[in-house]
């Protein structure tokens, strides 16, 4: 059975990239399920972008296997249903916006009228129909990122990586960017976002993984990342009072800072019991407050982790 | 398919940066030009050689001087129009989205020297034969041969955009640029020294010729085509500047022909291989 049957989108297997001294990457195992919005996270220079193009075909692996939708990424027919939005969104600026689509189209091997009405429906989604007849040397940073975007999914590819897809845009292209990887989870696209904006992330992908130096050094469902670093804060009433005895036999340690207890759980789904078991110590409860870690403080702390082994 | 619609592509690109409707405006004045001077010349020539019986003659010689310069016009439009092509799309990363299609990078290549050498012989056939057919309206003087010179011409141009796009894989704009020009120049010296060679009867001379040939017969296909539209008078006595006295052999257009496919094969696999 091919990956593409087997639910398997993209599948890296101890991808290893030199360039003469520097290794890019350094034996990268990575799997990304179909329909799935995976998150690629590392900090500049730690082979993210390398591995997309390795993906694409852009770039020869030194060692190692990408297979996506079930073909190598070697094989040009991998790329029939494979969307690419590049890091340098530079494009044939002679075309006007109509044009480079419908060119994209062809390249593709659309037909004519389906290269048309798609093309008009992108442009409309990405707000872009103003500029349908424009070259796009006049377009803006931000513009020629949306086309770009555009020319990446006017096939209606399974798989679209996108590398920084939002960092030429202002807050409202940033959100147009956002409704569409929605749109395309809906229809069951994977997507592959390399991104530096955690923030993207934390609000668009199911799962992430974290490079640095070449290698996965984490990769899970976004909300078991977060979640394992959730903190509560559980506020007592006034004049509440609990003995050492109290506080010793709660499941979880509690650091007490006045009025304000603080548990550091493993998981958000832990706080339900720790409060039942604090009502059954007879403690009145004010306010129970789960504070998620950021996306920004797992990302630092994994990156710094790494950094001292 | 895809290599005729990268051709297509090409060209549409060449006509929108206005390159196409540069080369013909250009063409058609390089021509006007040549008419003027060629009746005003030819005019005067007969005017003071009346009953020479050298009425051909002249006429062949600016013929041949007309074809020179667009010999040189056409080595010229070869490598500029085809410098930038793949170097510029790799620096400015614009090939990203191509290659990224599903599409084999060979495609890529291949269509764009079909452009290119589309686009040399449609300028060999406008401004060659323009040349021409102004000398044959003008004087009814035919030179012999006109279409197979036009043909070594042409292969000339195909053979000098074909090396700028392998050079074009590997060199940035620039670089690749120069390294095309220092050949041509290699060869154009060559060329003149085998000639000078033949003139004077010295062999070692002619064999630097034919060295330099090898490394790029561009000078080569020249003196050729020059040899062949020539009337075999002006061979026999080697009395213009565009006389050929170490003619080059058939043998020499079929290296031409081999050394222009492995220069294209060599493009492709270049371009294929590389990271982008």
């Amino acid at each position: 059975m091919s990956d593409g049957d087997s639910g398997v989108a993209l599948r890296i297997e101890g991808l290893t990239k030199q360039y003469g001294p520097t290794l890019a990457l350094d034996g990268l195992d990575l799997e990304v399920a179909q329909g799935e919005v995976f998150g690629f996270l590392g900090p500049n220079g730690a082979g993210k972008t390398t591995a997309v193009k390795i993906c694409l075909d852009l770039v020869r692996p030194s060692a190692g296997s990408v297979t996506v939708l079930g073909l190598p990424a070697s094989d040009w027919r991998a790329r029939r249903r494979v969307g690419f939005l590049p890091e340098h969104f530079r494009f044939q600026e002679w075309l006007t916006a109509r044009e480079f689509l419908d060119v994209h189209g062809r390249l593709c091997g659309m037909p004519a009228p389906q290269r048309r009405q798609r093309g008009v429906e992108l442009l409309e989604r990405l707000d872009l129909s103003r500029q349908t007849d424009q070259q796009l040397r006049v377009f803006s940073k931000g513009m020629l990122q949306r086309i770009g975007l555009a020319q990446a999914l006017i096939h209606g590819p399974q798989i679209v990586f996108l590398d920084e897809p939002t960092s030429g845009l202002d807050p409202l292209g940033r959100r147009i960017v956002r409704d569409v990887i929605q749109d395309l989870r809906r229809q069951g696209t994977t997507v592959f976002l390399n991104s530096h904006l955690l923030s993207e992330i934390e609000v668009t992908c199911d799962r992430v993984g974290f490079v640095r130096r070449g290698r996965l050094v984490h990769c899970g469902p976004l909300s078991e990342l977060l979640a394992a670093a959730t903190e509560v804060e559980i506020t007592l009433d006034p004049g509440t009072e609990l003995t050492a005895a109290d506080l010793a036999s709660l499941p979880h340690e509690a650091v007490v800072v006045g009025e304000r207890l603080l548990f550091r759980l493993s998981d958000e789904s832990l706080v339900p019991d720790l409060v039942a078991r604090l009502v059954a110590l007879g403690v009145r409860i004010r306010s129970v407050r789960p504070q998620r870690s950021s996306l920004e403080e797992v990302f630092l702390e994994l990156m710094e982790g790494e950094g001292a082994g | 398919m895809t290599i005729v619609y990268i051709a297509w592509l090409t060209l549409r690109e060449a006509g929108r940066r206005r390159i196409l409707w540069l080369l013909g405006a250009l063409s058609v004045a390089f021509l006007v030009l040549f008419a003027i001077g060629f009746r005003l010349i030819y005019a005067e020539v007969l005017a003071q050689l009346p009953d020479s019986g050298l009425d051909g003659e002249a006429a062949s010689f600016f013929t041949i001087a007309g074809l020179y310069a667009v010999n040189f016009i056409i080595i010229m439009v070869s490598v500029l129009s085809t410098v930038d092509t793949v170097s510029g799309e790799i620096a400015s990363h614009s090939v990203h989205s191509v290659v990224a299609k599903p599409i084999r990078r060979r495609e890529v290549i291949l269509g764009k020297w079909l452009a290119f050498a589309l686009l040399v012989v449609t300028a060999v056939a406008l401004l060659g034969g323009g040349v021409i057919l102004i000398c044959w309206i003008s004087s009814g003087y035919l030179i012999p041969n006109a279409v197979t010179g036009l043909a070594l011409i042409a292969l000339e141009g195909i053979i000098l955009a074909s090396l700028t796009l392998l050079g074009g894989t590997r060199l940035s704009t620039l670089a690749n640029g120069i390294a095309v020009f220092m050949l041509f120049g290699l060869s154009f010296l060559g060329g003149w020294t085998e000639q000078i060679g033949g003139y004077v009867g010295n062999q070692s001379a002619i064999r630097v010729g034919i060295v330099t040939s090898l490394l790029l017969p561009t000078e080569a296909l020249w003196k050729r085509a020059a040899y062949l539209m020539q009337p075999p008078l002006f061979q026999q006595f080697a009395s213009t500047p565009f006389a050929v006295t170490s003619i080059p052999s058939p043998a020499m257009v079929w290296y031409a022909l081999l050394y222009c496919t492995v220069t294209v094969v060599l493009a492709v696999r270049a371009f294929g291989s590389r990271d982008l």
